[in-house]
C-alpha cells in the first residue's frame, strides 16, 4: 500500500535524512556518542550499549513482525557466510575497539563535536571502505564465499512461525536487562 | 512542556525503544532497515570518481553493486550527524574535543597519537564493515530484529573481535 511512497526517490531522501536526524538525536541523548562509553562496554565496565542495543531489538523484533503480520511490513534480512559475516565482523570489532566508535556513532561523535571521530575515524572508515572495495573481486572468489548460509532468518531456518522465537527470545532479553539491573552494572 | 529535549542523557531503555519503534517507522516508510555503513562506501567511491572518473569507477564490481551516489541510507547518515548536533545544542553538551578522556587517562592527552589511532581502527572497521556486509546498526539492531542468521553472528563477531581489542589494548596501557 506504501509502493508509491516507496518508489518517489526525493521524497525517500527527505524521509531517509528525517529517520536519520531522530537517530542521531536518540544516539546523542543515550551517551553513545562517547568514546568513553562504547570502550567501556568492551571492557565491560559500562553497559549502556548493550542495554540500549537490546531494548531496541526486543522493540523492533515485536513492532517490525507485528507489522509485517498486518501487511504493512516486509523483512530484508541479509546475506551472509561464514567467511563474510564472521571474518569480516571479527574484522570490524578489531577496529570498533582501536577506533572507539562505530559508523553510526561516529556520525553522532562527529555532530556533537568530537574531532577525533572527525578528522581520524571518518577519513580512515572512508579510506578502509574504498580499500575493501578494490578487494572485493579476489576476496569474493576466495574467502567469502565459504560456508554460505543465503539471507535465512532463523524462523526460516527452524521452519517455525516467527513468534515461537520471538517471544522466548524477548522475555530471555528482558531477563538479561533486569539482571544487569539487579547486579548494578 | 519540551524540558525532556534538553536533558543530558535519557535512560537507555527509553532510548532503545526510540530506537526499535524508528525501525518500524523506517520498515513501513522507506521499506528498509536502519544502516549506516554502506554510506561510507558510496562516499569513498565518490571520491575516488573524482580522481580517476565515472567509467574506471563502474569497472569495478563493488561499485556497479553499490553505486557511488547520494542515496536514503547516505541521508540517514547526514541526519544522524545533525540530529546528534541538535541534541547536543540543546543540552548545552556541544563541545569540540580532540582527545576522550579515558583514552587521555591511560595513554596522555598528546593529540597525534589519538587521530593515528583513530584513523588506523577507521581503516579497519571500515574494511571490516563492508566484509560483513553491514555495523552495528545494519546488523547489531536492523538484524538482529529481523531474526537474521547474519544479523546474530555478526553482532557476536563484532563484540568478541571488540572485546578482545579493547582489553588487549588498555592492558598495554596498564
Amino acid at each position: 500500500m506504501f509502493s508509491a511512497f516507496h518508489s518517489n526517490k526525493s521524497l525517500q531522501l527527505v524521509i531517509g535524512l528525517g529517520i536519520g536526524f531522530i537517530f542521531g538525536f536518540l544516539l546523542q541523548k543515550g551517551n553513545v556518542a562517547e568514546y568513553d562509553v562504547i570502550v567501556g562496554q568492551l571492557l565491560f565496565r559500562d553497559f549502556t550499549v548493550v542495554k540500549i542495543m537490546v531494548t531496541a531489538m526486543v522493540t523492533g523484533m515485536i513492532g517490525v513482525h507485528g507489522l509485517r503480520s498486518l501487511g504493512l511490513a516486509q523483512l530484508h534480512p541479509k546475506h551472509g557466510s561464514l567467511g563474510m559475516t564472521l571474518v569480516g565482523g571479527l574484522i570490524f570489532g578489531v577496529g570498533f575497539a582501536v577506533l572507539g566508535y562505530c559508523p553510526g556513532t561516529i556520525a553522532a561523535a562527529v555532530g556533537q563535536g568530537k574531532m577525533d571521530a572527525c578528522v581520524g575515524g571518518l577519513t580512515g572508515i572512508i579510506f578502509g571502505a574504498g580499500l575493501y572495495a578494490h578487494a572485493f573481486p579476489y576476496l569474493s572468489r576466495t574467502i567469502l564465499p565459504r560456508g554460505d548460509f543465503g539471507a535465512q532468518t532463523f524462523p526460516e531456518l527452524f521452519r517455525v512461525n516467527p513468534w515461537v522465537i520471538i517471544v522466548p527470545l524477548a522475555v530471555a532479553l528482558v531477563g538479561l536487562l533486569y539482571w544487569l539491573e539487579r547486579a548494578g552494572l | 512542556m519540551l524540558t525532556f529535549l534538553t536533558l543530558t542523557e535519557w535512560s537507555p531503555y527509553a532510548v532503545g525503544i526510540g530506537i526499535g519503534l524508528l525501525s518500524c517507522v523506517a520498515f513501513v516508510l522507506s521499506d528498509k532497515p536502519i544502516g549506516c555503513s554502506t554510506a561510507f562506501a558510496r562516499t569513498s567511491g565518490m571520491l575516488e570518481e573524482l580522481v580517476r572518473g565515472r567509467g574506471k569507477l563502474l569497472d569495478m564490481a563493488y561499485y556497479r553493486q553499490f553505486v557511488p551516489e547520494i542515496d536514503w541510507e547516505w541521508m540517514l547518515v547526514l541526519g544522524v550527524v545533525l540530529g546528534a548536533c541538535a541534541s547536543a545544542l540543546l543540552s548545552g553538551e556541544f563541545r569540540v574535543e580532540w582527545v576522550p578522556s579515558l583514552w587521555a587517562a591511560t595513554f596522555g592527552s598528546e593529540l597525534l597519537p589519538r587521530l593515528v589511532t583513530a584513523f588506523c581502527g577507521g581503516i579497519i572497521m571500515g574494511f571490516g564493515a563492508r566484509w560483513a556486509g553491514g555495523c552495528t546498526s545494519g546488523h547489531g539492531i536492523s538484524g538482529t530484529l529481523q531474526l537474521a542468521v547474519s544479523g546474530w553472528l555478526a553482532v557476536v563477531a563484532f563484540f568478541a573481535g571488540g572485546g578482545l581489542t579493547a582489553s588487549i589494548i588498555y592492558s598495554l596501557g596498564g
